[in-house]
């Protein structure tokens, strides 16, 4: 369990451009420079919201790497609610789930 | 007396980003109007620089050496790191107030042993109140971060404390300076429960917080806030703080639990400033 270097990459990469450029460029070379379980390199290289959702990445990091990748409002909320369907309940840190994975607003429901 | 203004506004990246899936445009509206009422406050009061007491979201400080405190005391800043596009608002450059930044933070650090940076770079946390408070990007910034991300946290008696610092601090320069706090009261940001808000705690809150009564808004505990007000409720030593630089009572000039398409209970308020002599 590295979930502090899983951190740790997702928090460079949303916030410096030359790894945002090395990220696209070359992601395995990017993930080498991290120590990260293979699991983790995985849910990396599948952008896998879920997955890193339910290994406890902290949901700032999370939200901002979703944004990054381009994956609309409600796609990204889904995909945490399908992490948990798929992977089970949040394992660390403190963005659990609270409830049964309903949505909170109007718009939400809609879609 | 040189703090001439002092308040608090949410700042959740859904207040710019998601402004047109937000389907309550009347109450969306009424909420910017607030803002905007707060802009033209501050401008009226002729402030030079303007405090952010921020909680922000990794955008600069990580578990590799989080500081509980930190005060900004750079000639600019960039932002947002967000993706533009996502969060609504242009990447651009924020002037700084090195100089004035350093005298605050050598006069708080009297007290309160805050880290500084020179440089920093700005999350939603504080684009969004900036979007609104000054919008041309043409006021002085002073960020201040107090970590209310990466447990364990400052207890809240000492985000208490920093405020006294700050109002010290401010109180020390001939310049005009406004504060600003910025967070969430109860949310749930960034899971599955965006858009869950315990109105009745925010309210409980609120008013613990417009009748500045120290002896209760330093009565919460972490474990009672997550519980009840979610991981988005820690900020609350943002809004803490600046009460406690402000040090008299609050007008809540705007606050709505209807519109959790931005994930949080949405506030503007105002602090009547006591004398500190």
């Amino acid at each position: 369990m590295s979930l502090y270097h899983l951190q740790k990459f997702l928090y460079e990469l949303n916030r410096d451009e030359a790894a945002q450029e090395k990220y696209r460029a070359d992601l395995d070379a990017l993930i080498s420079e991290f120590e990260l379980t293979t699991e983790e390199s995985e849910a990396l290289r599948e952008g896998d919201i879920g997955l890193l959702y339910v290994l406890g990445v902290n949901g700032q990091i999370l939200m901002h790497y979703a944004a990054f990748l381009g994956i609309e409002w409600f796609d990204y909320l889904d995909q945490m609610r399908a992490g948990i369907e798929q992977y089970g309940p949040v394992r660390a840190g403190v963005y659990a789930m609270t409830g049964g994975g309903e949505s909170y607003t109007a718009e939400g429901k809609k879609q | 007396m040189s703090l001439v203004y002092a308040g608090v506004l949410s700042h959740a990246p859904g207040i710019t980003g998601r402004a047109d899936l937000c389907e309550n445009v009347a109450k969306r509206d009424e909420f910017y109007a607030a803002l905007e009422n707060q802009r033209k406050e501050i401008e009226a009061t002729g402030a030079e620089a303007l405090i952010v007491v921020a909680a922000e979201h990794f955008a600069n400080f990580f578990m590799n050496n989080m500081p509980a405190y930190c005060i900004g005391i750079g000639e600019k800043y960039e932002g947002p790191i967000e993706d533009p596009d996502w969060l609504k608002i242009k990447k651009t450059t924020v002037p700084g107030a090195p100089d004035l930044g350093t005298r605050i933070t050598r006069e708080v650090m009297q007290t309160v042993d805050a880290a500084y940076a020179e440089e920093w770079k700005f999350d939603h946390g504080i684009m969004v109140p900036l979007n609104f408070l000054t919008p041309a990007y043409d006021l002085p910034i002073i960020p201040v971060n107090i970590n209310c991300q990466g447990p364990p946290l400052t207890p809240l008696p000492r985000a208490w404390a920093f405020g006294e610092a700050l109002r010290r601090a401010c109180d020390a320069v001939p310049e005009k300076i406004a504060i600003v706090g910025t967070g969430g009261i109860s949310h749930w940001p960034a899971t599955p429960d965006s858009g869950k808000i315990n109105e009745a705690w925010d309210r409980d809150f609120l008013d613990r917080l417009m009748r500045n009564d120290q002896a209760a808004l330093l009565d919460y505990d972490d474990a009672e806030t997550y519980r009840d007000a979610g991981q988005g409720g820690f900020e609350i030593r943002t809004f803490i703080a600046v009460a406690a630089a402000a040090g008299g009572h609050g007008d809540l000039q705007f606050y709505t639990a209807e519109l959790p398409i931005f994930a949080v209970g949405c506030t503007v308020a105002r602090f009547s400033l006591t004398s500190q002599d």
